[in-house]
């Protein structure tokens, strides 16, 4: 597998002046972004005093529908930070070598998708000052978190993913920040200097560099699969008709890499295009990340087709009328949204044309990251509105501009801090990229690996 | 001794002598490691933009200690999740529908976790105790800021009386450009 066209010939010098020129002074259109972004930030930090100040009535809580919203953004968030250990860290055991062009830029993403999801189980508590509550350290309460609860799991398990992949993030940042360090000049040569924490590349340093990367790869693959496996047992342990599957798990899974290599896509097109990345992220890698969403795309349709199967074949009317309430109750709209996004509208990319149409692309993948929030809104929503055994108290719940605005908030959030992060650090892995190109050899050039 | 120049013996160590080599091509650098290791010369440093087989395999250091620490973190983070939760559920025992207070299926998802998280920390710290110290320790060796850009380089330290014997090793191995420091 090819990783630049043959007749490009990309240099080692070509690829660090193309990343470090992406760290220059930024032009009208960054900054028209990230006034949108820290605007948007301000509108959901505005609805959040107003929902301090009144409380969680504010947000459109209704008998029997307590979990809303806040909690479908939560799962939505986790889910767009799987791409990025998957692309990191699996593709990385795998050796596939078109992962370097796109790894940073997804890793990054996972990172601040985390931050932006750990803020949503807080804001749903309520209570935000007690937060501390579902820590478990000793305390005058004398009285201990529920260790059977996966909600605990849950802040365990969300916890070590976001230390583990900021890590992770760092740690490949490291030798790049040191090569645009040996290249910046002012204030950003003061930063780097710092930052680069004295890296530079001795085989000493890589001796210790690549075994500790290896292992840090081996324990977050086993980690990206369990956080969200963790994440659906939230529900899958309960026993609300629509939650309670074992096939939650592996769904799950599959779900937040497909949101999350869509994101990845949404992200990188305008990201290549701002910064005329075009020699190094090629049509190539945006095939390839096509491809993985038809997997995962692939693998959450047949996971839906299993789960009205199995409330059909079951035989149990409890869930059968679950699922009749979602297809054909009042929020059909929100399942019929999700069903066709997710499943039908990726079976274009079984086209070649389309996976190499980048407009096409970037349109679908806007669709599937709809299709993906809908898709946890009707799990947790629709299935406690729907619950046979409150028949009495259905439909009712209506989500509020507190919860809109809120969510809005969230996509500020996530995108200043993507932004401030791809116009000081490398977006692109300046090392890794170097690693899939043929070294500089007397007799001739070589070939490149599969790093 | 003064105290100002502990510390500047401490901050400000006297540069390394020794000879500085630039490369511009892998091959060149792998046969000048191999000349150096054949001459007897020992704690040269090689800088390279990216890490490569082929230097590794000339260099043939043992493999990274890093894995010691891996192993350790790994295993006291499964030991300390297997603690916390057993330990606090006994501390505060809620016993529901007759089930054991210390019931293990459900603690081996913290204990999972918490495998991973020491496992994980404790992999940077043995890159930091590793890598980045012995970057402090070579700090006092000739650099070219071009080595994390395009270019490999090798340095041997060495008194002058032996400098002109490693310049020529170097040149003859295709060196672009070799100085003394």
């Amino acid at each position: 597998m090819a990783v630049s066209p043959p007749g490009t010939r990309l240099t080692y010098d070509a690829v660090t002046r193309a990343i470090a020129r992406t760290l220059g002074s930024p032009g009208k259109g960054y900054f028209l972004l990230l006034g949108a972004a820290v605007t948007l930030l301000g509108i959901g930090i505005v609805c959040l005093l107003f929902l301090l100040r009144y409380g969680l009535g504010l947000a459109g809580y209704s008998h029997p529908v307590y979990w809303a919203v806040f909690i479908t953004c939560f799962v939505f968030w986790v889910g767009i930070a799987h791409s990025g250990t998957l692309i990191s860290a699996i593709l990385f055991l795998f050796r596939s070598g078109w992962r370097t062009a796109v790894y940073r830029t997804a890793e990054a993403m996972t990172v601040f998708a985390v931050m932006t999801a750990g803020l949503f189980p807080l804001i749903h508590i309520g209570r935000q000052w007690y937060f501390y509550w579902l820590v478990p350290y000793p305390n005058e309460r004398g009285l201990w978190p529920n260790f059977k609860s996966p909600l605990i799991w849950d802040e365990f398990a969300i916890g070590t993913y976001f230390t583990v992949s900021t890590v992770f993030l760092i740690m490949g940042l490291i030798p790049d920040i040191a090569a645009v360090r040996d290249v910046a000049t002012g204030w950003r040569k003061k930063l780097y200097s710092l930052t680069a924490l004295g890296w530079r590349g001795t085989n000493e340093q890589w001796r210790h560099y690549t075994r500790g990367y290896l292992y840090l790869a081996a324990l977050a693959t086993p980690l990206v699969l369990s956080v969200h496996s963790v994440v659906s047992w939230d529900f899958a342990m309960a026993i609300v008709p629509g939650w309670h599957a074992t096939l939650f798990a592996p769904y799950f899974v599959a779900g937040a890499i497909y949101s999350g290599v869509a994101m990845v896509i949404t992200l990188l097109i305008p990201i290549r295009k701002l910064f005329h990345l075009e020699d190094i992220i090629t049509v190539h890698h945006f095939e390839n990340l096509a491809k993985l969403c038809l997997l995962t795309g692939s693998i959450v349709g047949y996971a839906y087709v299993v789960e009205y199967f199995v409330a059909w074949f079951g035989g149990n009317p409890q869930e059968r009328a679950a699922f009749w309430y979602r297809a054909f109750g009042s929020f059909w709209w929100a399942s019929w949204t999700m069903i066709i996004c997710n499943a039908f509208l990726p079976l274009l990319l079984w086209f070649k044309k389309i996976r190499t149409n980048l407009t096409a692309l970037f349109v679908i993948s806007i669709f599937v990251n709809i299709g993906m929030w809908f898709e946890r809104f009707v799990i947790i929503v629709v299935s406690l509105a729907g619950e046979p055994f409150e028949r009495w108290s259905n439909a009712g719940y209506n989500a509020t501009w507190a919860d809109w605005g809120i969510m809005a908030g969230s996509f500020g959030w996530f995108f200043m801090w993507f932004l401030l992060f791809a116009k000081n650090f490398p977006a692109v892995s300046i090392s890794e990229v170097k690693e899939v190109l043929p070294p500089p050899r007397r007799a001739g050039q070589g070939r490149g690996v599969h790093a | 001794m003064n105290p100002l120049a502990i510390l500047t013996a401490i901050f400000r160590p006297p540069p390394t002598p020794g000879v500085l080599g630039v490369f511009g091509h892998l091959d060149a650098t792998v046969e000048a490691v191999d000349k150096l290791k054949a001459g007897g010369h020992e704690g040269y440093t090689v800088y390279s933009p990216i890490p490569r087989h082929e230097l590794e395999d000339a260099i043939a250091q043992p493999v990274s200690p890093v894995r010691a620490f891996t192993l350790v973190g790994g295993i006291a983070g499964c030991a300390i999740g297997a603690w916390l939760t057993l330990y606090m559920s006994y501390d505060w025992p809620v016993v529901v529908g007759g089930k054991p207070v210390g019931s293990v299926p459900p603690y081996v998802v913290i204990m999972f976790e918490m495998t991973i998280l020491f496992g994980a920390l404790t992999t940077i710290l043995g890159i930091a105790f590793n890598a980045l110290f012995a970057a402090r320790r070579q700090g006092t060796i000739a650099y070219d800021p071009r080595f994390t850009n395009d270019k490999f380089g090798i340095f041997v330290p060495c008194g002058p009386e032996r400098a002109g014997a490693v310049e020529q090793l170097l040149r003859g191995s295709g060196a672009e450009e070799v100085r003394r420091a």
